[in-house]
């Protein structure tokens, strides 16, 4: 399946890379005449006529099969590297596109840095593979097969001498692999437990500290410590064998070829010169077995890789539009409405249970519970990141399942937790590929109270961000994604968690900002804080998936003990901010 | 002397850095001759099996010759030079491997006592270090560079003696076979170097070009893969794409470019084999002619035999190898010298100051903490805390509340001494905590914190991880108090169960108490506790509560508070704002004087 996968992709270099295959087989072959021609020198060409100029031609025409091999060979090489590189393009191309259009749940299938190794490791080796394979793939059968063709030419009981150790290369290089390659699964899993040792040190290193247990941990090291070293030296002392036993058994073929052909010169059989080239085809033809056991390594290895990457791509499409007839239109008051919505991300416990509210249009809603309550997954399902088990989530009386995406996606504007900034401008991070003018951006920027700190910035608006937006405090980067979420006055604003870093006064006056701006803007704030919600016209009170208080601030701290509870427990931190 | 303060300021120039790479040459020999009985013994095993290996062809002249003779095969010579063939390539595999194996453990030894003393400094060292470094640097470190060091050391070492020993060697046989058919490699010698001089400087180069764009792709692959929910929220998929194929070109063409020019090394290094195989088999072949008629003589300089003629093509294969492969081995030096200057960077790091050689024990510690005009700052420029008193008698409860970034933390940091203040004085007892053993401080104090640290281990472990000596009763008792015992009961293994990350699921709130377990046991008369923000549902909120209280009975505390209630119960509640004790006194104390507290207060709990 893997190899039908990568060769999807090298179809269209189709006549490229046959052409690239001739050539280089043309080069090895050539290669392969050079021992032939040196023992028809020593064999031939000297004692027959012994002719200087006849020697010099013929070395002369070693040397133009030698240049004639290098240019075929590299010629084929960079024909390979092309065609890699073209289909390593596309595959990469395509699995981004795909991932960048999963759905929620495929993403949360497959978790996001296994994404993320099969775009970069997956890719790569697959890359590597399919280069590696042109280039070796074709010379090192070749070299193998034509050294032993040629050398059948040149005397065939001994190219027998030299086949029957064939099987034990195999058979030294199978059984070596077989015991080695569960070593070092068991020196990698070593290594992890040496690592986790290091890293729940380095994470605990106040509680160590504090009950004096440095030495206990160095005791607990030492262990790991052991039996990696343990485990590596066993996996090296194993693997350690192939080197020399290779060699020794290539020297024995040679020694073997000399005494044997000690026999058949004596009997007029074969010349001296030939045995000298049989000890020039052993070395090529032992190379060409260490290529190909490479291969087949690598061969596992990328397969593994294609297969990983094909999953991705070749995923069915999810949340596709359905129906107005399956899903029909509903005429009600509430511009946001969810009816009776129950859903589940692992399909076992619910994570929103039977939860109805709705929102008239220009309203603001307030969403508060624990993490873990279920507040983010409200915004997953009004957005479709996700459909709902059971139930409907309606905008304007439309199920959400009913949009087409664009027209769905134009709806919002969101601004969500541990959101996303990326290395470029901030314009273009509030930009965000969206066609919008400067005043646009620079109006959002104040709306979201973060005008002024980037006009202090030496390069006001064309400011570089870092790598994920580390050189801007959190409140900043969190003033940042507000200003995206407002910057094209989305029909609804969704503001998730997002102005947990700001202090009181610059929150204080980012909701009055909001309130000003946004007029026309449904509103959704999720906080953690009872005062970023305390001024919305609907608050909700999620616990465990399940609504537990709905209403105003000065309602609910009465009503709801849950709401009280809440606001109770932030005395000490929040109420200085 | 002048050497180290030339070495910490940080120079442009190639001078000092070569000197800095024969410094760290050094030491890495340094451990390796620690274990000479290991090291010497390698040495002579690889003279002796590349001695062994480089006399094989020689037999096999001197066989070729007895099957070249003109007046027949001398069969008895040609089955004693292959039986002498046969053992010295036999003897030449035993000892390779051998000094694979001898090697193998040389570099085993080497490695473990690299990661042990860069671990056991990890745990010397200062809780800044920890502070000011991620812990994913610490780990590279540890396992990847030593391992770096650890194959260059096993293998390049080896590679570098065998390689000259080889070069010298072959060219010694090459002589003694015939002294004109070296100019052979005039030729081909410097085509060889031509050939390595353009590898390392335009290969090499367009290599690490491809790592370094490669590097960037994926890194921004990440940073995409990181937001793909924001960009499809926006419907931006398309753009992104874009953009990233745009980047994925980019670095397919550094890739190409480098495979371009890399698709050279193979062949280039073939023709220059065959190149040399061609030369021997003209000038050789030549010679060989005249030798074989008889018109040089036996004893001539210009003589050479069949066998010489096989023989020089077999050294001329092996004295090729180790040129081409010399620019690959300085490569990998260089990456080992680069990985192994990482590692001693954190051995040579400074540990924790050793405690003051009067420094005293605290014992029976009563729990009086008195704070003296308390001054700090984790950067020089850039101070944390200013002028903070306070004085907690025995017992009493101290609040210490205000928002995040406030100093909160890092008053816990200095009572700890986890950091030591700049200005001031802290005394525990009346005694100034500088004056007493680390561990005897710590040791008075038991510390719960927000993050939870568990480690891979039972929760019977985790428990008496501040008491070793604990009995499992002992353990019962404290998971009873910290209201974690049902849970643990209900769990098949118990208090033997595995922690682990891939292993039963334990809540954030369950590990909250097992570390509050842990506190119960150890017997101390002041406690730290850094209350949770409400991260967990309302029933394991008020089992957490129910069981710090229980925490915080009979000794001083100092509590990092977030409910109210707490705040209300303290004896004393500090206030703190931007570093500076903004308020201090009890709740009522507090409410009376109209300051910040009380109008926090209000606008948030007064229910009108």
């Amino acid at each position: 399946m893997s190899v039908k996968f990568i060769f999807r992709y090298l179809k269209p270099y189709k006549t490229r890379m046959v052409v690239g295959f001739l050539i280089k087989a043309v080069g090895t072959f050539i290669e392969l005449a050079l021992p032939f021609i040196l023992s028809y020198i020593l064999d031939t060409v000297i004692p027959e006529n012994g002719k200087i100029i006849n020697i010099v031609l013929w070395g002369i025409a070693m040397i133009i099969c030698a240049l004639i091999a290098l240019i075929c060979n590299v010629i084929a090489n960079r024909m390979a590297a092309y065609t890699a590189r073209m289909s390593a393009e596309r595959i990469r191309c395509e699995l981004f596109e795909r991932i960048m259009n999963l759905s929620g749940r495929q993403t949360d299938r497959f978790t996001l840095p296994s994404l993320e190794s099969r775009i970069t490791t997956d890719t790569y080796n697959v890359h590597n593979f399919t280069g590696m394979m042109q280039r070796l793939g074709v010379r090192a059968p070749l070299l193998l097969l034509g050294g032993i063709a040629v050398s059948l030419i040149l005397d065939p009981f001994l190219a027998l001498v030299m086949l029957g150790l064939m099987p034990v290369v195999f058979v030294v290089i199978y059984l070596v692999s077989h015991k080695g390659i569960p070593l070092y699964s068991k020196v990698q899993s070593s290594v992890d437990g040496m690592i986790r040792v290091v890293r729940e040190d380095s994470a605990g290193i106040r509680v160590i500290k504090a009950l004096s247990k440095t030495d206990y941990e160095r005791r607990r090291y030492d262990k790991v410590n052991k039996k990696l070293v343990k485990n590596e030296t066993k996996a090296g002392l194993t693997m350690g064998i192939v080197n020399p036993a290779l060699n020794l058994l290539m020297n024995l073929g040679v020694v073997f070829v000399v005494l044997i052909g000690a026999y058949r010169v004596m009997g007029l059989k074969t010349e001296p010169g030939k045995i000298i080239a049989f000890t020039q085809y052993f070395t090529m033809i032992s190379m060409a077995l260490i290529s190909i056991t490479r291969i087949f390594i690598m061969y596992t290895k990328s397969s593994a890789s294609a297969k990983r990457i094909a999953e991705v791509i070749d995923s069915p499409a999810d949340l596709t539009v359905k129906d107005e007839n399956e899903f029909p239109f509903v005429k009600e008051d509430g511009y946001i409405v969810f009816d009776d919505v129950t859903f589940s991300y692992n399909g076992k416990t619910d994570n929103i249970s039977h939860m109805s509210f709705s929102l008239p249009k220009g309203g603001s809603l307030g969403i508060i519970g624990h993490t873990g309550s279920g507040k983010t997954t409200i915004l997953n399902l009004l957005m479709r990141f996700y459909d709902v088990d059971s139930g409907a989530v309606r905008i304007a009386g439309k199920d959400v399942r009913t949009y087409a995406d664009d027209d769905l996606r134009k709806l919002f504007g969101v601004a969500m937790q541990n959101d996303f900034l990326y290395a470029d401008t901030i314009e273009e991070n509030i930009k965000f590929g969206r066609d919008l003018t400067r005043e646009q951006v620079e109006r959002a920027a104040k709306i979201a109270q973060a005008h002024d700190f980037i006009s202090a910035l030496p390069d006001g608006y064309e400011q570089s961000l870092s790598q994920k937006g580390v050189n801007v405090s959190g409140g900043q980067k969190q003033r940042l994604l507000i200003a995206r979420a407002v910057a094209k006055d989305p029909d609804i604003l969704i503001l998730d968690d997002s102005s947990s870093a700001l202090d009181f006064k610059t929150d204080l006056m980012l909701r009055k900002a909001l309130k000003e701006n946004m007029t026309s803007s449904t509103q959704i704030i999720v906080a953690q804080r009872v005062s970023s919600v305390q001024s919305c016209d609907l608050i909700i009170v999620l616990e465990d998936g399940k609504i537990t208080g709905m209403g105003k601030h000065e309602e609910l701290l009465f009503s709801c003990p849950a709401y009280s509870e809440i606001a109770e427990s932030q005395m000490g931190g929040a109420f200085l901010d | 002397m002048t050497d180290n303060t030339k070495n910490i300021t940080p120079s442009n120039n190639a001078k000092p850095q070569k000197r800095n790479h024969k410094r760290i040459l050094l030491r890495l020999l340094g451990y390796i001759f620690r274990y000479w009985y290991i090291a010497i013994p390698a040495i002579l095993l690889t003279l002796a099996s590349n001695q062994l290996a480089l006399m094989g062809p020689r037999y096999l002249g001197s066989a070729m010759d007895a099957i070249g003779n003109e007046g027949g095969v001398l069969i008895d010579t040609v089955t004693e030079n292959a039986i002498k063939m046969l053992i010295c390539y036999v003897a030449s595999a035993i000892l390779t491997y051998a000094l694979h194996a001898v090697m193998t453990i040389l570099s085993q030894r080497v490695t473990y006592r690299m990661r042990k003393q860069l671990f056991d400094n990890l745990t010397r060292l200062p809780i800044s270090y920890f502070d000011s470094h991620a812990i994913g640097d610490t780990v590279s470190r540890i396992s990847y560079d030593i391992d770096t060091i650890n194959s260059s050391l096993s293998s390049d070492l080896i590679q570098v003696l065998t390689s000259l020993y080889t070069i010298f060697g072959s060219l010694y046989y090459m002589f003694v076979i015939s002294k004109p058919l070296i100019l052979v490699f005039v030729i081909t010698v410097p085509i060889a170097l031509i050939f390595t001089k353009y590898k390392t400087k335009k290969i090499h180069p367009l290599f690490s070009k491809r790592s370094r764009k490669l590097g960037e792709l994926n890194g921004y692959a990440e940073e995409m893969l990181s937001g793909t929910k924001t960009i499809r929220a926006y419907g931006k998929a398309d753009v992104i794409e874009e953009r990233f194929n745009a980047r994925n070109s980019d670095a397919m063409d550094a890739y190409y470019n480098a495979d371009y020019a890399g698709a050279v090394i193979g062949p280039a290094v073939n023709f220059i084999n065959n190149l040399s195989l061609s030369l021997i088999m003209i000038f050789g072949g030549i010679l060989f002619l005249y030798s074989r008629n008889g018109v040089v003589p036996a004893e001539s300089l210009w003589f050479i035999s069949l066998g010489g003629v096989a023989q020089f093509v077999m050294y001329s294969r092996k004295f090729a190898g180790p040129i081409n492969e010399f620019a690959n081995i300085m490569n990998e030096f260089q990456s080992a010298f680069a990985a192994a200057e990482r590692v001693f960077r954190i051995i040579d790091e400074k540990p924790e100051p050793l405690d003051l050689p009067d420094a005293e024990v605290l014992t029976e510690v009563k729990g009086e903490v008195v704070l003296d005009n308390v001054n700090f700052g984790y950067d020089k420029d850039k101070q944390i805390l200013y002028d903070i008193c306070l004085h907690a008698h025995s017992g009493q409860t101290v609040a210490i509340v205000g928002p995040t970034g406030s100093g909160k933390t890092t008053i816990i940091n200095l009572l700890m001494r986890f950091y030591d203040v700049d200005d001031g004085v802290i005394s525990v007892d009346g005694k100034p905590i500088q004056q007493v053993t680390r561990d005897s401080l710590r040791g008075a104090y038991t510390m719960v914190l927000q993050d939870t640290w568990l480690f891979y281990g039972t929760i019977k472990e985790n428990i008496t991880y501040g008491r070793e000596d604990a009995s499992l009763e002992d353990v019962i008792k404290a998971a009873k108090a910290a209201k974690i015992d049902s849970f643990i009961d209900a769990l098949p293994d118990g208090y033997d169960t595995m922690l682990s990350d891939d292993g039963i699921n334990v809540s954030k709130g369950q590990k909250q108490l097992i570390t509050i377990a842990r506190a119960m046991l150890p017997n101390t008369s002041m406690l730290i506790l850094d209350e949770a923000t409400s991260n967990v549902d309302s029933r394991t909120e008020a089992l957490i509560q129910k069981a710090m209280a229980s925490l915080t009975e009979g000794r001083t505390c100092f509590i990092i508070a977030h409910r109210l209630s707490t705040i209300k119960n303290a004896d004393v509640i500090l206030v703190i704002k931007d570093g500076h004790i903004a308020e201090k006194g009890t709740h009522e104390e507090l409410l009376s004087v109209n300051g910040i507290y009380s109008s926090m207060y209000n606008s948030q709990y007064s229910k009108t």
